[in-house]
């Protein structure tokens, strides 16, 4: 049994619109679709080496999400990541994991003092009045609600959880019911509402949503949830908690991180990083870029065990460092990013901290030196080991790291950046366009100018976004993909495109003509290979 | 003079105050809004004493639950424990029992130890008996304090009894102690006319001395 009723997204009928498409079918090379655009000659910020993974499509984005950390594939991977490079290492001995056996017990055992510590904790912010009789929850955009397959609410966006112990239970019983039949239920649709559904491991994951965002894309963000909760946890102490106690209480070991996916479901409705799989870097003069990667690669590169260095700022990428044959998905980076963005108190000291990527190795933590720069610089670097006792080693090497860039104007730089409003597309010399979106599919990094009226309040903001995900889904529609939209709205015109180089989303002033709007998106590609080294990292440092 | 450093690790149940306690401490502030901690913080610190300068190196732990496992590395080859309990969450205090179990069983050298109930500003909700308190401190050999991180009352006190018992460890039987590290400072002609006579921390002492400001890094953490 499958519930998926494909909704009819009302602008496809509706006379205003004109959709110009062409299938992915059609022949590969210079495509001529409708008003002559043609596959462009340039492939702006392409490059053959990246640090990040890529994918080539969105479908296989998503799968490629969920599959690395299904069980199936757990089961069949013998080796992790983490221990992988421990082993290579061969003088420094393969700590344990951090999980030990008696820890576990410690885990189970239903008398230890720390529980009514919580359930205080939970009781005192819980709501006094029942969310399903209040209106404001009803009426909120997007639910999201975490459970266990015993039914235990784990995580709810909109209240405490505790309150909504019923409702968890139906969505339980929605999902075992139709298990039984040995099928899976992934979404049902009423109305303007959408419920989608993901079963992971022993979690099931819920999005309750009024927006216009599509199926694939609400599981894609529940699989960051998902994904959220595995990098506070590893996907191993997540299996053996529930392996142990089938109706154990999660929200003892997330206390502290409800915060983290309370922030990284904000983050998602507000960036476009996560639906396009990609990373945005900060735009800096590429000697400047250079010389920041060189000065950790040469203060870093004798430190065994380190795997990546990253450096943030604004929450884009200034550089990464990575250990040879090692790569970052981006799904990992967006973690790390929301970690970063979520959490304060990095800023106060420096911190020894145990994360998880989940695409990186499900099953292990690696140990993260978290520092801001300086107090004059809010750039966040981390350094990510294998090795839990290089704290001091790794402290020493940012002190040395931070002495350099300061030497060399490099802080000085960032900062500058860093405080420079983005570049808008009117001030590129495309008055006709709003807005755009630039993802090279190469290197997995997009581009996008600053926001200009009439996207300068948080709503419009918003409505633009969903905008882009409407084209974003039909360019990447499993059943029918696309490679080019025109589509005239009532308060602008959308154009898509998509490129075996890169994906394209622009905003145009709602009465621009197909020629012009053709003529503007050369014009931008043209800027963009012209700045293409102060957008995009072009290279792959490694140690 | 002589210069100690130790390595002191912050323990106790979440939400206790571990953190505001230190950044009360070495950041002069308080903020509502602290995040809970994710692993660990590291801060340095001086505290200056009549006869020793004392170098503290603050491990601040996470209190949660998850975290639990980990706390292993932090306490090791730790020569002073700030354990911290809420005045007015008895739990909390119980939990502290747990931690000097743990310590004893893993940690051989003689250590520091000192007790901190928190939160002295909510009286009215108070939990734990003072007396208790102090009764469970001598029992197990540690000082006992009362502390608000909040009102920053007590705060400067509980550092300076880790500084005073680091420097007595480290006077009294020098050859047990293996992981404090003593040295006798190459300015202490330099700087000991400007020494304080009283203890007091470090801050207040820093634009007396050129030496102090050639010789010393503010901490890291500020």
């Amino acid at each position: 049994m499958l519930w998926n009723v494909n909704r009819k997204r009302k602008f496809i009928n509706s006379g205003k619109t004109k959709v110009f498409s062409c299938s992915a079918m059609a022949t590969k090379e210079t495509v001529s679709v409708g008003d002559g655009i043609a596959e462009p000659g340039i492939e702006p910020g392409a490059s053959a080496e990246t640090m990040l993974v890529t994918t080539d499509s969105f479908e296989e984005y998503e799968q490629e999400m969920s599959s690395s950390i299904d069980d199936k594939h757990m089961k069949e991977s013998t080796t992790s990541t983490i221990s992988e490079i421990q082993e290579e290492v061969q003088d420094i001995p393969v700590t344990p994991t951090p999980t030990s056996p008696v820890d576990l017990k410690k885990v189970a055992s239903p008398d230890d003092p720390e529980l009514e510590d919580i359930s205080y904790q939970f009781g005192q912010t819980s709501l006094d009045v029942d969310p399903l009789r209040s209106k404001a929850w009803l009426a909120q955009k997007k639910h999201v609600f975490v459970l266990s397959q015993a039914g235990k609410p784990i995580y709810s966006r909109h209240s405490s959880e505790d309150k909504l112990v019923t409702v968890m239970g139906v969505m339980q019983a929605l999902v075992s019911f139709v298990q039984d039949g040995n099928d899976m239920i992934r979404s049902v649709h009423a109305g303007d509402t959408n419920f989608v559904f993901v079963v992971k491991g022993p979690l099931i994951l819920v999005s309750v949503s009024k927006t216009l965002e599509s199926v694939p894309q609400l599981v894609l963000q529940l699989t960051y949830v998902y994904n959220q909760i595995l990098s506070v946890l590893t996907q191993s102490q997540l299996t053996r908690v529930y392996d142990q106690r089938r109706n154990f209480d999660l929200r003892r070991l997330l206390t502290g991180s409800e915060r983290l996916i309370d922030h990284l479901l904000n983050f998602m409705d507000r960036e476009p990083a996560f639906f396009l799989g990609a990373v945005k870097c900060l735009p800096l003069l590429p000697s400047m870029r250079d010389s920041i990667t060189q000065t950790i690669v040469q203060t870093c590169g004798k430190i065994k065990n380190l795997v990546f260095a990253i450096l943030l700022a604004n929450n884009q990428l200034v550089t990464l460092v990575r250990m040879k044959k090692y790569f970052i998905h981006p799904a990992d980076l967006h973690l790390i990013q929301n970690l970063v963005d979520s959490s304060e108190s990095f800023k106060s000291a420096e911190s020894w901290t145990p994360i998880c990527l989940p695409k990186f190795d499900s099953n292990g933590f690696m140990h993260g030196h978290v520092s801001y720069l300086a107090e004059d610089c809010q750039a966040c670097l981390l350094l990510l080991t294998v090795d839990r006792d290089v704290f001091f080693t790794l402290s020493d090497a940012k002190q040395k790291i931070v002495e350099k860039l300061r030497r060399t104007n490099c802080l000085e730089a960032i900062n500058e950046s860093m405080n420079k409003t983005s570049v808008t597309t009117g001030e590129i010399g495309l008055p006709e366009m709003r807005h755009v979106l630039y993802k090279c599919r190469s290197t997995a990094q997009f581009w996008s100018p600053g926001f200009q009226s009439p996207y300068t309040t948080d709503e419009e903001v918003e409505r633009l976004l969903g905008l882009y995900q409407c084209l974003h889904h039909r360019l990447h529609a499993p059943s029918r993909p696309l490679k080019l939209i025109f589509q005239q709205l009532d308060k602008e015109t959308m154009l898509a495109w998509v490129t075996s180089g890169f994906e394209l989303y622009v905003t145009f002033e709602p009465l621009v003509t197909k020629p012009d709007a053709i003529n503007s998106v050369s014009k931008l590609l043209k800027w963009i290979k012209k700045e293409e080294e102060r957008l995009f990292i072009l290279n792959s440092p490694t140690f | 003079m002589r210069t100690v450093e130790g390595k002191v690790v912050v323990l106790g149940s979440q939400g206790v105050g571990k953190t505001s306690m230190i950044v009360r401490y070495v950041g002069k502030m308080f903020n509502h809004h602290i995040n809970p901690t994710i692993g660990a913080s590291f801060f340095t610190c001086k505290v200056n004493l009549e006869e020793a300068r004392v170098k503290l190196q603050v491990w601040d732990t996470a209190g949660q639950e998850r975290f639990r496992s980990m706390a292993p590395m932090y306490y090791r080859s730790a020569n002073a424990a700030l354990l911290v309990f809420d005045l007015t969450q008895y739990n909390t205090f119980t939990a502290i029992k747990t931690w000097v179990n743990e310590l004893r069983r893993n940690i051989e050298g003689p250590m520091v130890l000192v007790l901190v109930g928190n939160k002295s500003d909510l009286e009215n909700q108070r939990k734990v008996d003072p007396e208790e308190g102090r009764k469970y401190a001598v029992n197990i050999g540690a000082t006992y304090y009362e502390t608000s991180a909040l009102q920053n009352e007590g705060i400067e006190q509980v550092f300076l009894a880790i500084a005073i018992g680091l420097a007595k460890l480290s006077s009294g039987s020098r050859d047990l102690m293996t992981s404090l590290r003593v040295y006798d400072s190459v300015s202490s002609g330099l700087s000991s006319p400007d020494m304080p006579l009283s203890p007091s921390s470090e801050e207040s002492t820093t634009d007396k001395s050129i030496a102090f400001a050639i010789q010393e890094r503010p901490p890291a953490c500020c």
